[in-house]
C-alpha cells in the first residue's frame, strides 16, 4: 500500500503514526483518579479523596491548548496573560538584543576578516568572552542596568553576538582570491567589493551564524525570564509551575518549540535564498 | 624604432626562498608588443608566465623594473587590462549576464540599465550564449559555457590589453578548438591587443601574430620571439598545409624540449634581456624585413 507513496508521504504516515502511539502510551500511562465512592473509609478519613498532582493526560494538555490558543491576547491582570502576549514580549526581547548584536557583530566580522591583524587581535577576547554562560552575565548586567528588561535585552544580545561575529570573520576571511582579483581588475573600490563580492560570496556563511545565533538567543530567553520575571514566556512557565499547573507547563513548553521552529525555518528559508553552488 | 604599445623594461622577480635567501625568477626581462597585436607565451612550469600575467594585470608588484602602456607607467589593477582568468572567476551568485553586466557597469558607469544589458548581450551572442542560457548560474555551465562568459566579460569592456591566463588550459580537446575559433573570431572584430599565456604549441601557432619563449627558471628569460609567419584567416585544418608550420612547430619544440634547459640559469648582469627575433620563412626568397637584426632563419638543430 505505502509502495506507490512518495518518500515525503510515507516520512508524513511515519511522523503521524508515531505521534499516535506516542499519545497513546502517554494518556494509559497515567493512572486514573479513583472515584470517591470506590474508595474504602480508612482511605477516605486520610485523605485519599483528595485529587492528586500528577502528569496531567495529553487529552487534558491539548484542551488546555484549544483553550488558550483561541483567546491568546486576553490580558486580565500582571499574572494572568494570554499565551500570545506572553510569546510576544519574549520575541519583542529576542529580536532587540538579536538585532543589536548583528549590528555590531557584522560589520565588526568584516573589519576581523579582512585584516590579519584584527583577527589575530580580537581573537583572545572572543575566545574567552564566548564560552561564558549568558546567564553568568545577569547579575553584572542587572547592578549596571539596573532594569530587569534591559538586563534580559543584554543577556540576548550578549549571546547571539559570538556565532555571527565568528562566522562572518570566517566566511570574509575564506572568500576566494580569484573573486576579489575580479573585483580588482574591474577597479571596484572598496565600498563596492565589499557589497558586490565580499558580502554575496561570505553571505551563506554570516546566514548559518545568523541562524545559530537566533537558535541559542531562544533557548536562553526562557531561562533569563524565569530570572527577571514579569512577562514573556519563559516568566509563563515557572509561574504555572507555582501555580502547579503541569498543564500549562506542558503546553506552554510545546509553544517554546513551535516558536523555536518558525524563528528557525525562517533563516532556513533566508540561508537557501543567499546559498549558491560553484 | 618607435616604442611600443605596451614596453616591459629591466623587469626583475624575486621570491624570498625559504631559507634567509632570495630566489630570481627572471631578471631584467625586456620586451614589447605592439598594439593589435595577438602574443603568446610558452615556456614550462616555474619560468615565471603567471608571474608576468599578475605584474601586467596590476595584481602583483615587479621586485623591480616597469611596465609601460601607451608610454605611460602602469601600476594597479585597471579596467584597461581586462584578465581571462584559467578558473574562470565567474561570481557564482550571479547569472551569466550579470557576470557581464557587471563588467560592461565598472566600465561605463553612466551607461543606462538597458544599454548595459544590450551590451552584454552582444558580447554573450558573439561566443553563443543566446536565449535562455544568460539566465543561468555559472554552476549550471559546462567548462567550456564558463570560459565563454569570461572571454565575453573581458571584450565586452574594451580594455587596451586583453590578457589571457591559460584560458584553455581546463578544457577538453574537443571544446578548446570550438572557442579557440570563438576567439578568433571575437579577436578579429576588434584589433584587440593580447596577450596570452598557453601550454599548447599548436594553439599558440594558430592563434599569434608572435611567440615569446621562456627559458626554464630561476633566472628565466624571454629567449626568443619567434614570428609567426602564416597569414590570416587561419583556419585549423588548413595551417598545418602551409610550408612554415611544421618548420615553426619543430622549431617550438626544439626550444620546449632542449634549448629551454640548455639556457637556463644565466644571470643577465645587469643587462636588459630582450628576446632574440626569428623569422621562419619557406615560402620562398621574401625580402627580409629588417635586414640588420639576427640571419632570418636560425638553425633549428642546434
Amino acid at each position: 500500500m505505502l509502495d506507490n507513496l512518495s518518500t515525503n508521504q510515507r516520512a508524513a504516515v511515519l511522523s503521524v503514526v508515531m505521534l499516535v502511539v506516542g499519545l497513546l502510551i502517554w494518556e494509559a500511562a497515567i493512572p486514573a483518579q479513583k472515584a470517591a465512592s470506590e474508595l474504602t473509609e480508612y482511605e477516605r478519613l486520610t485523605g485519599g479523596g483528595a485529587p492528586k498532582a500528577g502528569v496531567p493526560p495529553p487529552s487534558q494538555v491539548l484542551a488546555k491548548a484549544w483553550e488558550q490558543l483561541s483567546n491568546p491576547f486576553y490580558d486580565a491582570g500582571p499574572n494572568d496573560k494570554g499565551i500570545g502576549i506572553q510569546i510576544g514580549y519574549s520575541i519583542y526581547r529576542v529580536l532587540t538584543g538579536y538585532i543589536l548584536a548583528a549590528l555590531i557583530a557584522i560589520p565588526l566580522g568584516f573589519l576581523i576578516g579582512m585584516s590579519q591583524v584584527a583577527y589575530k587581535a580580537f581573537n583572545p577576547f572572543i575566545q574567552v568572552l564566548r564560552p561564558i554562560s549568558p546567564l553568568a552575565w545577569m547579575p553584572l548586567a542587572l547592578f549596571i542596568i539596573q532594569d530587569s528588561e534591559a538586563s534580559a535585552i543584554f543577556v540576548i544580545f550578549i549571546c547571539s553576538i559570538w556565532p555571527m561575529l565568528i562566522n562572518t570573520a570566517f566566511g570574509v576571511a575564506g572568500v576566494r582570491q580569484d573573486w576579489v582579483n575580479v573585483a580588482r581588475t574591474h577597479e571596484l573600490n572598496g565600498i563596492k567589493t565589499a557589497f558586490m563580492v565580499i558580502l554575496p560570496a561570505a553571505a551563506p556563511t554570516i546566514i548559518t551564524g545568523m541562524r545559530i545565533s537566533i537558535g541559542i538567543a531562544w533557548l536562553v530567553i526562557v531561562a533569563a525570564e524565569m530570572l527577571v520575571g514579569g512577562t514573556g514566556i519563559g516568566y509563563y512557565v515557572w509561574n504555572e509551575w507555582n501555580n502547579l499547573d503541569l498543564t500549562s507547563v506542558i503546553f506552554s513548553i510545546l509553544m517554546i518549540g513551535v516558536v523555536g521552529m518558525l524563528l528557525d525555518s525562517a533563516f532556513g528559508f533566508l540561508q537557501r535564498a543567499v546559498t549558491y553552488a560553484e | 624604432m618607435s616604442k611600443p604599445f605596451l614596453s616591459i623594461e629591466n623587469m626583475t622577480q624575486t621570491f624570498p626562498d625559504g631559507q634567509g635567501g632570495t630566489l630570481t625568477v627572471f631578471e631584467d626581462a625586456t620586451f614589447g608588443i605592439d598594439k593589435g597585436e595577438f602574443v603568446c607565451i610558452l615556456g614550462h612550469s616555474g619560468c615565471g608566465k603567471s608571474t608576468i600575467m599578475n605584474i601586467l594585470a596590476g595584481l602583483a608588484e615587479p621586485t623591480s623594473g616597469v611596465v609601460k602602456m601607451d608610454g605611460f607607467e602602469v601600476s594597479g589593477p585597471s579596467l584597461d587590462r581586462g584578465v581571462v582568468f584559467q578558473n574562470y572567476s565567474l561570481l557564482p551568485w550571479l547569472s551569466t549576464l550579470k557576470n557581464v553586466t557587471f563588467g560592461v557597469k565598472a566600465r561605463y558607469p553612466d551607461w543606462s540599465k538597458a544599454k548595459v544589458e544590450a551590451h552584454a548581450r552582444e558580447y554573450l551572442a558573439m561566443v553563443g550564449l543566446e536565449g535562455d542560457v544568460v539566465h543561468r548560474k555559472p554552476s549550471q555551465l559546462s567548462g567550456g559555457m564558463r570560459q565563454r562568459v569570461s572571454i565575453a566579460r573581458a571584450f565586452a569592456n574594451h580594455p587596451k590589453l586583453l590578457l589571457l591566463d591559460e584560458p584553455f588550459g581546463a578544457l577538453d580537446a574537443l571544446t578548446r578548438g570550438t572557442i579557440q575559433d570563438e576567439l578568433l573570431k571575437i579577436w578579429g572584430g576588434t584589433e584587440q591587443t593580447v596577450f596570452m599565456i598557453t601550454h599548447d604549441i599548436d594553439e599558440a601557432i594558430l592563434l599569434a601574430d608572435r611567440i615569446l619563449l621562456m627559458t626554464n627558471g630561476p633566472f628565466a628569460r624571454v629567449a626568443e620571439s619567434v614570428e609567426i609567419t602564416i597569414p590570416r584567416p587561419r583556419n585549423r585544418t588548413d595551417i598545418v598545409e602551409h610550408p612554415n608550420y611544421y618548420a615553426i612547430r619543430n622549431h617550438l619544440v626544439q626550444f620546449l624540449g632542449q634549448r629551454s634547459k640548455e639556457l637556463a640559469g644565466q644571470q643577465s648582469g645587469g643587462e636588459p634581456q630582450s628576446p632574440t627575433r626569428v623569422v621562419i620563412d619557406k615560402t620562398g626568397p621574401a625580402p627580409d624585413p629588417e635586414p640588420t637584426t639576427k640571419p632570418q632563419l636560425r638553425a633549428v638543430n642546434d
